[in-house]
């Protein structure tokens, strides 16, 4: 129910949060109060059957590569702390966080960082590139039953040719970013957060 | 210690004498002594009082006013829309199928807009108020504000666990009890008149009992819609206690599964004096049976319209939920009934995963009190060429619009089971159709 959610959650760790996330101090009891009623188990983490459980999520064609965005390689479990860092690849950036020196720390929130949380939807074996046959899977994904082998080939086909600078036959990040460089990522990956 | 027991006997006979003099005799007959309502009167003046003094101090430690309800605005556009401004940036290719690797951020927004804030899962949780009400079990805890409202917490307390508990316990054991024995009685009776009006008259008066015993305030809107026999009355579900608020104002025959235990109990008392349509669990699974017994019910024009939760599950008060079919494949008379709770005065969600009954019971009987709203809709009919799906969702959209309430498609039984893989079916081959153009070339397959 996470009606106890504001006094479980400790003043240094939200301080904590809100500097590496950037969400605002209602935000982050808000999202906390959401976490806890997502975990059913009541261990203070997520686990995916946590997230499974969410109807709209269950249904995403690629709601099991976004639950894997909250997992660190090998591990099963997410505490509050993953889970924000992982939400807040999808604040909006804000006026004056584009102005701000970039050298300092990138903030989650950056294009960059959100590319690469794209990037990484394709990137199955976590090797930072997307081979031909990881588009395929990525593309078997979103599409279903409903476009031939033959077709859907033809598709990663020409993707990775059209992306693929160096000849490797696959996708590095620093192609994708390339290829994507038209594209309003910062709008388009983005949540509106209210207050 | 003989004065001590003297003493005793003489608290409990007065405190029997008042309960049956204030409560029990006005429940009886119908009319009210007006102490309910200065209760509810004294309610509300604190509760504003209490709201004006928590902003007060929350405007000025922050400079936000009080959360709304949402945490994001979601974006609303369709997947052609999206796509299209997603793909505005690069040619459409002459040959082959048309994909873009940035078609995946529709589909990851989506699916972390449904992580922050989902329709489904948020509607059984409580709902979340805007302001704390001075109860400890709201989306707001315990909070120290100022000694003041400190002090008037303590007393809520004091009266909520220490005066009202009591009187409310003790008036629902009576409702209860008088309805097992007032049932049982006047089902002895042979099948006349008298004994329909009698049954009525028990079954409405325990009702009124255990709805003192929870201090509902309930109001009736458009009573010339109220249910007449031989219809079903459908209503939007949030607790059982719904049934009590229902009957208050007339009765209903009730469907459902033959319980253990004291609901067990109840139900074949209730039987007794009028028709009541109880299943045995494995009757339940046999849908013609189901249909067949409900239709023989509705089409005795002498029997009790019947009541049905189409939602099958309880939702948290602030939505409703798909209708499932069975109840309008019937063909008959549909009363709509949209009933709606105030959130600030207790919470009537029913979390049945996280409560027993018992405990849900003892957490209203310590809350503030009930208040209601129940509005009777006009009488609707399945229209021609319309199936029962289709009339299911137009009542439900009925209820909705009245109650105020948010009208959803989903399936309440998410609420224990993973939705059905066509949903997910669907949206891929919606986006398939985007990726190969309309004349979808799935028979290459």
């Amino acid at each position: 129910m996470g009606s106890r959610a504001s006094t479980l959650l400790r003043e240094e760790e939200i301080e904590e949060i809100k500097k590496e996330t950037g969400f605002s101090h209602s935000q982050i009891t808000r999202l906390y109060s959401r976490f806890t009623s997502l975990d059913k188990g009541e261990n203070g983490t997520l686990s995916r059957e946590d997230f499974q459980r969410i109807p709209e999520l269950a249904i995403n064609p690629l709601g099991d590569r976004i639950i894997n965005a909250f997992f660190p390689e090998g591990e099963d479990q997410v505490n509050f702390r993953g889970f924000m860092r992982t939400l807040a690849h999808f604040r909006p950036i804000e006026d004056n966080e584009k102005s701000k020196n970039a050298a300092v720390s990138e903030p989650l929130n950056s294009r960059t960082n959100k590319l690469m949380f794209a990037f990484q939807l394709y990137d199955l074996d976590r090797d930072d590139k997307i081979s031909r046959d990881e588009l395929l899977q990525v593309l078997r994904m979103m599409v279903g039953v409903n476009i031939s082998d033959e077709q859907l080939g033809s598709i990663a086909d020409r993707t990775i040719q059209e992306a693929d600078t160096n000849g490797d036959n696959s996708i590095s990040f620093n192609e994708f970013i390339k290829v994507l460089e038209k594209v309003d990522v910062e709008q388009k990956m983005s949540i509106r957060f209210l207050h | 210690m003989e004065d001590f027991w003297v003493f005793a006997l003489w608290a409990l006979k007065t405190w029997l004498c008042l309960l049956i003099g204030l409560i029990m005799v006005p429940a009886m007959f119908g009319f009210s002594l007006g102490i309910s309502e200065a209760y509810m009167n004294i309610l509300v003046k604190t509760l504003e009082w209490a709201t004006l003094n928590i902003q007060k101090v929350t405007d000025e430690r922050t400079l936000k006013p009080s959360a709304s309800n949402g945490l994001i605005q979601r974006e609303d556009g369709s997947m052609e829309k999206e796509l299209e401004e997603l793909r505005s940036s690069r040619p459409k290719p002459l040959v082959g199928g048309d994909f873009a690797l940035s078609d995946c951020f529709y589909f990851t927004r989506k699916g972390i807009e449904s992580i922050v804030e989902d329709e489904v899962t948020q509607r059984f949780t409580s709902e979340e108020l805007v302001s704390w009400n001075l109860l400890t079990r709201t989306n707001n805890d315990f909070q120290y504000i100022s000694l003041k409202l400190t002090l008037v917490y303590g007393i809520g307390i004091f009266v909520r666990y220490c005066i009202l508990a009591p009187l409310r316990i003790t008036l629902a054991f009576i409702g209860l009890s008088w309805l097992v024995i007032g049932t049982s009685a006047v089902g002895l009776l042979p099948n006349w008149r008298m004994k329909f009006w009698l049954s009525e008259w028990v079954h409405v008066m325990c009702y009124r009992i255990c709805a003192r015993g929870l201090s509902a305030t309930i109001r009736y809107h458009n009573r010339e819609n109220k249910p007449q026999k031989g219809g079903i009355c459908v209503a939007n579900h949030t607790s059982p206690i719904d049934i009590v608020i229902l009957c208050n104002d007339g009765c209903y025959a009730m469907v459902g599964q033959v319980h253990g235990g004291l609901i067990g109990v109840i139900q074949r008392a209730m039987v007794r004096s009028c028709p009541h349509v109880w299943f045995e669990r494995a009757e339940m699974k046999d849908r013609h049976l189901v249909t067949k017994r409900l239709t023989d019910h509705v089409n005795d024009k002498e029997k009790l319209p019947i009541l049905i939760f189409p939602e099958g599950t309880c939702v948290n008060n602030t939505s409703v939920m798909m209708f499932k079919k069975g109840s309008f494949e019937i063909g008959a008379t549909i009363y709509p009934v949209a009933i709606k709770y105030d959130p600030n005065v207790g919470d009537a969600f029913w979390n049945s995963s996280k409560h027993s009954m018992l405990n849900y019971l003892l957490r209203m009987m310590t809350s503030w009190a009930l208040v209601c709203n129940v509005w009777y809709l006009p009488v609707m009919h399945q229209q021609e060429g319309e199936d029962a799906v289709q009339f299911a969702n137009r009542v439900k959209s009925a209820i909705a619009r009245r109650g105020g309430l948010v009208d959803l498609q989903w399936d309440g039984g998410l609420k224990r089971s993973q939705p059905k893989v066509w949903f997910k079916e669907e949206q891929q081959k919606q986006y398939s159709s985007m990726v190969v153009g309309d004349d979808s070339s799935s028979h290459s397959d």
